[in-house]
């Protein structure tokens, strides 16, 4: 039962572009473990849709995979053909997709939608299937389980659908489930309440659990491990304590800094931004991707490819070549942080 | 469900009421039917007898009334050229127009729709080219200039097929063929794009997340959705080809009904074609009909009335 569910070293997506090969996903590796959670952050197009997509191989048809490794509990995933890995998708990795109003079949019953995922990869009959749709629909907090088998999409707010999206990742007992941005097309309230039940069901289930996000207070309560993604990369990774605490890489100070704290952020004070833009990843890119927005950048940064290194505490690892608690404002970032983290 | 098919078929009703209003008033488009009926060198007592003979001088409204209520009974009255009941050669020539017209859309839609499947999986791909070009060439072609095409090659030069006449299977090939070429580009490039976005859509992301086949995805996730637009185009078109049946029956001597208009028109035989633009509407009504029912049933957000 030791070794991670989830491997992956060196991944990296290329996309053929007019301009260009595109690289939105580069060298990314990381290790989920049994039953844990880990959280993919960083803003809209740094690359962490389609690090989820090219782990279960669903990226689009012109997108390029290459890894040095790609293991689910063991098994290798790169040699495996269409058919295999399809064999593994929605029975022992699953996912769950950032809209649920237009993820579902309009056509279909969630019924039929559900016992679908299960039929397709055990010999059970349709109304065993039946049974444990309801049962799930019941876990995911659905009232009337056994009606809503038979109601269609379009009968369902965005909410319930998404516990439907959820109930029908967990039909086959997956090993691992990958939520791309579950709840950000919800209303804010039934955010946090998606949010504690994917938490529940993880624990229940011991399942392993990849979140992507960009909110990274999701992040502080619900998360083991944290990956920060910027612009095909990751900058950063850590425990969840490492990152909010001691975050090493400007470009995670940055993000920590543009969220208010309830109670410590004073009305009418600015919030934190980052200078500048993401930079094109067409063609190939020297150096650390953030030294353009870096306000500690430096010549070296921008010369030669960032290597990891590993951060005080064991397991926390950063792409920056300097220091740590570099710059003069570091210890207010972390303070801040402490306050966010606190209340759990 | 109950409630959207009785709300579709009263907009039904209302159409064919409509339709019926427009068809009985044909008689009068062309001036005092009785003169018409008379002749040139007719008396004005001629005029006014025969204005009695068939009731014309009677008020509109009753006459319409009449008329209708004979026409739901399957009354069409006498034609004036045959001297028979209008009903009994309509229905005798009707079903021959209908196997046409079943043969034509049958051909249609085994061409177009793979056709539209496979140029969507595929695009900018050799299938979906040529697919284009059979689109495009059966787009630009009027379909009695193919029919005569058809007809010469394969009729007259080449000696496969018989040229006229209902005697056989083999009679309805080229006519079937040259109707439903003509609706093939539409419902074939309807087809195309709807399944591109279909096959974009989060849904069939996650029927493949779920591990599904790529046919079951392509079966019965897409095309179900994809085709509701191709049923209402299909049952459209259907009915155009039953206006287009009347050029490619007369091309091939087939006795339907497109041909019996064709002839009506020419005798001025106005019960007759009276009678003949009624079915014909009355048939494009009822399918039409159907389609909405087809897709409500493919479609379960189309029930909600």
């Amino acid at each position: 039962m030791a070794g991670p569910i989830l491997e992956v070293e060196n991944l990296s997506v290329d996309i053929p572009v007019p301009a260009g090969l595109l690289h939105p996903v580069q060298e990314v590796d990381f290790r989920v473990e049994r039953g844990r959670t880990l959280a993919i952050v960083g803003e809209s197009g740094c690359g962490k849709s389609l690090t989820s997509l090219a782990l279960m191989n669903l990226l689009p048809p012109r997108a390029r995979r290459t890894a040095g490794r790609l293991a689910l509990d063991g098994e290798d995933l790169l040699g495996l053909s269409e058919r295999e890995m399809s064999n593994l998708r929605g029975n022992r990795m699953s996912m769950i997709f950032q809209e649920p109003m237009t993820s579902l079949n309009p056509a279909y019953t969630v019924g039929d939608q559900l016992v679908e995922a299960e039929r397709r990869h055990r010999r059970t009959s349709a109304s065993q299937a039946r049974d444990r749709a309801t049962w799930l629909l019941e876990k995911v907090g659905m009232i009337g389980a056994q009606g809503r088998l038979r109601q269609y999409p379009h009968q369902l707010s965005g909410g319930l659908r998404q516990r439907v999206m959820i109930a029908m990742a967990l039909m086959c007992e997956p090993d691992l489930v990958i939520a791309d941005e579950p709840t950000t097309a919800l209303d804010v309230t039934i955010q946090a309440q998606i949010l504690h039940l994917l938490s529940d069901l993880q624990r229940e289930f011991s399942t392993g659990l990849i979140l992507i996000t960009h909110d990274l207070g999701v992040v502080a309560r619900l998360c083991d491990r944290v990956a920060v993604m910027y612009a095909g990369q990751i900058v950063e990774e850590g425990t969840a304590r490492q990152i909010f605490r001691t975050p090493a890489h400007p470009y995670t100070r940055g993000l920590l800094d543009c969220i208010p704290i309830p109670g410590k952020t004073r009305r009418g004070e600015h919030l934190g931004t980052i200078a500048g833009i993401v930079p094109s990843l067409v063609g190939a890119m020297r150096g650390c991707h953030f030294a353009d927005r870096c306000p500690h950048a430096e010549e070296t940064c921008r010369s030669a490819p960032v290597a990891f290194r590993d951060g005080v505490e064991t397991g926390h690892r950063y792409r920056c070549i300097l220091a740590p608690d570099h710059g003069p404002d570091a210890n207010g970032e972390r303070n801040r942080a402490n306050g966010r983290t606190n209340p759990e | 469900m109950l409630a959207y098919l009785l709300k579709r078929l009263g907009v039904a009703i209302l159409v064919a009421l409509t339709v019926s209003l427009i068809t009985f008033s044909m008689i009068y488009l062309s001036g005092d039917p009785a003169v018409a009926l008379a002749g040139e060198s007719a008396t004005e007592e001629d005029i006014e007898n025969i204005r009695r003979f068939y009731g014309y001088d009677r008020p509109i409204l009753i006459q319409y009334l009449d008329w209708l209520a004979r026409a739901v009974q399957g009354d069409f009255g006498q034609s004036h050229y045959l001297r028979e009941p209008v009903a009994r050669i309509i229905f005798e020539r009707l079903p021959t127009t209908m196997w046409l017209g079943f043969l034509a859309l049958t051909f249609a839609l085994t061409l177009s729709v793979p056709l539209g499947v496979l140029a969507a999986i595929r695009p900018n791909s050799l299938v979906d080219r040529a697919a284009l070009t059979i689109a495009v060439v059966g787009q630009a072609m009027p379909s009695f200039w193919f029919a005569l095409t058809l007809m010469l090659w394969l009729g007259i030069y080449w000696r496969l097929l018989p040229i006229t006449g209902t005697a056989s299977w083999a009679n309805f090939v080229m006519p079937a063929v040259a109707l439903g070429y003509y609706v093939t580009p539409a419902v074939m490039r309807l087809t195309r794009a709807g399944m591109l976005e279909v096959l974009a859509a989060d849904y069939i992301r996650t029927a493949r997340a779920k591990g599904l086949r790529p046919m079951r995805v392509l079966f019965k996730h897409a095309l179900r959705n994809a085709i509701i637009p191709v049923v209402s185009l299909a049952a459209v078109q259907f009915g155009f080809m039953l206006g287009g049946s009347i050029v490619i029956e007369t091309i091939f001597a087939i006795n339907g009904l497109g041909f019996l208009a064709w002839e009506s028109i020419q005798r001025a035989d106005l019960p007759m074609m009276q009678a003949i633009v009624l079915v014909l509407s009355v048939f494009y009504i009822v399918l039409t009909f159907l389609a909405d029912m087809l897709n409500a049933w493919l479609d379960p957000r189309i029930r909600v009335v």
